[in-house]
């Protein structure tokens, strides 16, 4: 059973249809990557999956025990505010937002698995700092602990590199591929094909045709292999 | 007579504890709602409200309604608050004329009404005194002051119950929705709290001064803080103090209660942005 599947997905905005009759499913521990070029539609649909857009036609579900509510989500960095008032411990304990169900605050057991992720990504020394002074690879990791205490299942990343120097988006797509390795499902949009090419198991290109396919289909047919 | 005797005296007077109590929790209410509408970018739509608050005062003003004027002013302000905050969101420039535009001819629409239909002597007097609180907050009937005392509590208590969500969803609310909050019932909670702080604080400062009570201590602590929660901790605090000092000083040198508490906030806003630049150099 796919973990996340779309049929026949159509999302418009007025009478500007942005997506047009998308099907495609992946399963548990694929690694999707969206390519395309900037408003061809891709962020529209991270923001349809995510249920933050409703689709005009068509239907996303998730599948394999995943719960709509249960997904990891790393939005474009830029998009949050610089000078928000947080520490590190402060964003990364709100990705234990969705277990709060009807409690009030955090329990021992959701401050344990913060506390247990921010050391998993070399986060711990940075607690108490300001996010604000952060640099932006730190930043990156930073939401993507949060990220990672929302779903252990399926990650969906808004082109996760942006901004960072070359090394540290390296280091980026490395832990990305990690978690891959461990079972996480992965839904990317990102520009940098020799990564992309290297570790997406399907690419969805939002080229003039938008196509779904296997990686090696996609690199066969665009003749690169 | 020293200032403690004098205090100490006009202590023994009920409406000035009356007045210093509901000071405070407004005060103390207006300032964590401060905290999230400062971060959301919503600093005006306090503004705006007030002026509807106004405009809604007017009305009742002119009705001949006393006790029962919180009845109409209420709704009035929370309907207003949805749809600023609702319509304030899809585009941003446009929301902005519009907060402008509903704040404005709420004032001349509320102005016009007292002078063309009010029976007051003093249509002037009255006026003022809503614009500015002027004396209001001394003359509190004392179920107005329960009603204060009671919405002021259920805001602090909203605030802390739903502190982390609060967090969430002021930081980032497409991962917050993407977790499945929802959104809109927080954004209609925000709508109707604003709108009950700035009915309530009309009383303290009138409509013209709440905006400061609202988006200053919470600017005032983000020059010294670096934690959402102390933040909100010393939103709080400064709020509290600024109120007691504002109130105490207007009590003694009879100057108007609500600008003088503004005053106060001006004066901690200005210490506390210089020592945040003494505390830079220095660490």
């Amino acid at each position: 059973m796919s973990v996340l599947k779309a049929e026949n997905l159509s999302v418009q905005f007025g009478n500007n249809r942005i997506i047009e009759k998308l099907s495609f499913a992946i399963d548990k521990g694929d690694y999707l990557c969206v390519i395309g070029e900037n408003g061809s539609g891709k962020t529209t649909l991270m923001k349809t999956i995510l249920g933050l857009l409703k689709p005009s036609e068509g239907t996303i579900e998730f599948g394999d025990g995943v719960k709509p509510n249960q997904i990891g989500y790393l939005p474009q960095s830029m998009n949050l505010q610089e000078d928000f008032p947080a520490t590190v411990e402060e964003v990364v304990q709100s990705g234990c937002l969705n277990r709060l169900k009807n409690k009030f605050f955090y329990d021992k057991e959701m401050k344990q698995a913060c506390k247990e992720m921010m050391e998993k990504l070399d986060l711990l020394p940075l607690a108490n700092a300001s996010y604000r002074t952060l640099s932006g690879g730190q930043r990156q990791r930073v939401l993507l602990a949060r990220a990672l205490l929302a779903s252990s299942e399926i990650l969906l990343l808004d082109e996760p590199v942006t901004g960072l120097d070359p090394e540290r988006a390296s280091e980026m797509y490395q832990l990305i591929h990690r978690l891959n390795q461990d079972g996480m499902t992965i839904v990317m949009i990102s520009h940098d094909v020799k990564e992309i090419y290297q570790y997406a198991t399907h690419i969805l290109d939002f080229g003039n045709k938008v196509t779904f396919q296997k990686t090696k289909d996609y690199l066969k047919e665009k003749g690169i292999v | 007579m020293s200032i403690l005797d004098t205090l100490s005296m006009y202590f023994q007077y009920p409406f000035i504890r009356y007045a210093f109590i509901v000071g405070i929790l407004i005060s103390l209410c207006s300032s964590l709602l401060g905290v999230v509408l400062v971060l959301k970018r919503f600093s005006y739509i306090g503004d705006g409200l007030s002026h509807v608050a106004f405009g809604a005062m007017a009305i009742a003003a002119v009705l001949h309604l006393t006790s029962g004027r919180l009845l109409l002013v209420l709704p009035i302000t929370v309907i207003a608050a949805i749809l600023l905050l609702r319509k304030g969101r899809n585009s941003k420039v446009s929301g902005d004329a519009k907060i402008a535009m509903i704040s404005v001819s709420s004032l001349a629409f509320g102005y016009l009404l007292m002078n063309v239909f009010g029976t007051s002597s003093n249509t002037s007097a009255d006026v003022c005194s809503t614009l500015f609180g002027a004396t209001s907050i001394l003359t509190l009937t004392s179920s107005e002051v329960w009603i204060c005392v009671i919405l002021s509590t259920l805001g602090i208590l909203l605030y802390i119950l739903y502190y982390n969500r609060i967090f969430a969803l002021t930081f980032d609310e497409d991962f917050a929705k993407a977790t499945g909050e929802n959104t809109e019932r927080y954004d209609l909670i925000v709508a109707i709290v604003i709108a009950v702080i700035i009915v309530l604080a009309m009383n303290l400062v009138g409509s013209l001064l709440i905006s400061a009570l609202v988006i200053f201590p919470a600017i005032t602590s983000m020059q010294l803080f670096k934690s959402f929660k102390q933040v909100s901790i010393a939103s709080a605090l400064f709020a509290i103090a600024t109120a007691t000092i504002g109130m105490l000083i207007a009590l003694v040198q009879g100057t108007p209660v609500g600008s003088t508490i503004v005053v106060m906030d001006v004066v901690v806003f200005v210490l506390m942005y210089c020592l945040s630049f003494v505390l830079r150099i220095h660490v």
